[in-house]
């Protein structure tokens, strides 16, 4: 509890932990909103926003209701954000990890897969594996921990690297531990809490990079995203610029929401540790 | 010098290993694409017969096993040869070196932008760490660091092509315009404008955070204690003994953004229409031309490799204690 005071009591944090509760409303209200589907037509085209009560945001190039079609989005690029983390996430310190325990031959193979896709771009991996597999969420989400995965990898193969060497790894090594045992008890908990800090900036590149995806034509057609929202609106930019300024607004908002929370996060764990 | 160059050639030797995993992962990736150029191609003329579609397979070599293409694919790559495009009829080093040095523009101006000016504005934030200044910059280019770049050039193609028609919303540069030497290289830096200030603007911040917060670190040196106990201007302080210690590491994240880079650069490219590397990327994707793409996805690595080559140089360059135990070795 005073952990949330002391991320509330930052200015980041609190602007941050506002911005993300006002994202995750909006993506739990848009199916009670409006439970149709957003990309079905509602009404006449190109209604400018702020001019018909039922249509506050007004409609884009096809009739498109535009408010509904922004909080949907919400949801997608949370969960697409969230879910492209997470994968990275496990995958790269499971492999951190093993490369670090292993040692040796392990190790180095390890590593170096590790390097190769840290020389490819991973936007241009991204593009390369959506069109191989064809666009549709599961595939944008691994396309996406594609790329970000190594990061965590080195860092859990450094703090493992660090770790196994400490006494209390020599001590549950001397009480007859097994490999596997001291690797999932002693280790890995104690390496996870660094990797895990760069979560947030991995959520927020991929909601970016999601939102690129679709920018392209590479997301699902049949999901609503702020990356194809902007696209259409791209048609009439010089008539209608909104249509592509508004959910480019949301996408920034978002991606400035995670990274004040973990700033606001960050402070407070370490205003909490130099306490202690 | 002697340094640098058995830094340079241990670096390119270890590389080796790491670039034949993206040119075999690259290949197998796309060999377990559904369809081929070939499928591609009779689509876009409307179909034809099996004989005619064995007929082209078997012209493109397309009728063999994977490992026996990887083969002649790494022999042909060997002589710098990276197959041919179906799209475009066109051998596909050609087609690379064509569109090349415009994404090379843009790239390198783009990083140029965002590192002087990031480092300008860390100095500016750092020089003062907890001021209102330094408060204001922090803020302010973690907001620019959280819009789509796409999405900020097409913010700034409509209000300076379209509304004040400043610069030219699209291309590289005026077609057919007859423009020779540094009338065209003028055409050319105008249509870069904007495309340059969507890409390099996003990258500030992170130079800008991280000057800000290496300068922060140096302030509580020793060194910066002696230079204030010498009786040292603020100015000087700041400028020779802060700011030049923390700009180092700047230099290592020149060499991690440029993989990022060259990716932002693939929907810059689309965004103003610019023939480079990034847009052959996507029309390779639309055409199903998995050699192409591969050829620009080995490409790209070798970019980032020599790009990585250079900054390690110019490290070792800039600090001595770089690469010395390396030359004693």
């Amino acid at each position: 509890m005073s952990l949330l005071r002391r991320l509330l009591g930052t200015p980041e944090g609190a602007v941050g932990t506002v911005i993300l509760c006002l994202l995750v409303l909006a993506a739990l209200l848009a199916p009670v909103l409006f439970p149709a589907d957003p990309l079905s037509i509602v009404g006449p085209a190109l209604v400018p926003p702020f001019t018909d009560p039922s249509l506050p945001l007004g409609t884009d190039r096809l009739g498109r209701d535009v408010l509904a079609g922004l909080m949907h989005g919400a949801g997608t690029s949370l969960a697409v954000g969230i879910a492209a983390a997470a994968m990275a996430m496990i995958a790269g310190s499971l492999v951190g990890t093993l490369a670090g325990l292993a040692g040796g031959l392990v190790d180095e193979a390890l590593m170096r897969v590790v390097d190769a896709f840290q020389i490819v771009p991973s936007f241009l991996l991204a593009l390369a594996f959506v069109s191989v597999t064809g666009a549709s969420l599961p595939v944008v989400i691994t396309a996406i921990a594609l790329g970000a995965w190594t990061g965590p990898a080195r860092l859990a193969r450094a703090e493992v690297l660090s770790i196994r060497e400490r006494d209390y790894v020599a001590a549950a090594r001397v009480l007859g531990m097994r490999p596997l045992e001291i690797a999932f008890r002693e280790v890995l908990p104690n390496a996870l809490p660094p990797v895990m800090a760069l979560s947030s900036v991995i959520v927020a590149i991929s909601v970016l990079t999601e939102a690129a995806l679709s920018f392209l034509g590479l997301g699902d057609p049949n999901i609503v995203t702020w990356g194809s929202m902007i696209a259409q609106g791209r048609n009439v930019l010089r008539s209608a610029p909104f249509l592509s300024i508004l959910p480019g607004i949301a996408l920034m908002l978002t991606v400035l929401g995670v990274y004040l929370f973990s700033e606001g996060l960050a402070d407070a764990l370490a205003r909490r540790r130099s306490r202690a | 010098m002697r340094r640098a160059l058995l830094l340079l050639k241990r670096r390119a030797i270890s590389s080796i290993p790491v670039l034949l995993i993206v040119i075999v992962g690259t290949f197998l990736l796309l060999e377990a694409a559904p369809g081929d150029a070939v499928d591609a191609y009779l689509l876009s003329i409307g179909g034809g017969d099996a004989a005619l579609v064995a007929s082209l397979r078997a012209s493109y070599g397309l009728d063999q096993s994977t490992l026996a293409r990887l083969w002649l694919y790494l022999t042909a790559l060997a002589h710098f040869d990276l197959g041919w495009s179906v799209t475009f009829g066109r051998p596909i080093v050609d087609l690379i070196l064509e569109r090349l040095p415009n994404t090379l523009w843009l790239m390198g101006s783009a990083l140029a932008l965002s590192f002087s000016l990031g480092s300008i504005l860390g100095v500016v934030a750092g020089a003062r760490p907890g001021s209102a200044t330094d408060r204001f910059l922090s803020i302010g280019s973690l907001a620019l660091y959280a819009v789509p770049s796409f999405w900020l050039g097409l913010v700034l193609s409509v209000v300076f092509s379209v509304q004040l028609r400043w610069f030219p919303i699209a291309g590289i540069e005026t077609i057919a315009s007859g423009k020779h030497g540094i009338d065209r290289a003028l055409d050319i830096a105008r249509h870069l404008v904007l495309p340059v200030s969507a890409l390099g603007f996003i990258y500030l911040a992170l130079f800008l955070r991280m000057m800000r917060s290496g300068m922060a670190e140096a302030w509580r040196q020793d060194y910066a204690l002696a230079a204030r106990a010498k009786g040292l201007g603020r100015p000087r302080i700041v400028i020779r003994h802060i700011a030049r210690n923390a700009l180092l590491p700047l230099v290592t994240m020149l060499g991690l953004q440029a993989a990022s880079m060259l990716g932002g650069s693939v929907v810059i490219e689309s965004v103003f229409a610019i023939p480079g590397f990034g847009r052959l990327a996507q029309e390779a994707v639309a055409g199903r031309d998995a050699p192409l793409l591969i050829g620009i996805i080995v490409t790209s690595a070798v970019l980032v490799i020599l790009v990585n080559l250079l900054v390690d140089i110019t490290y070792a360059l800039l600090d001595p204690r770089v690469g010395a135990a390396e030359a004693a070795a």
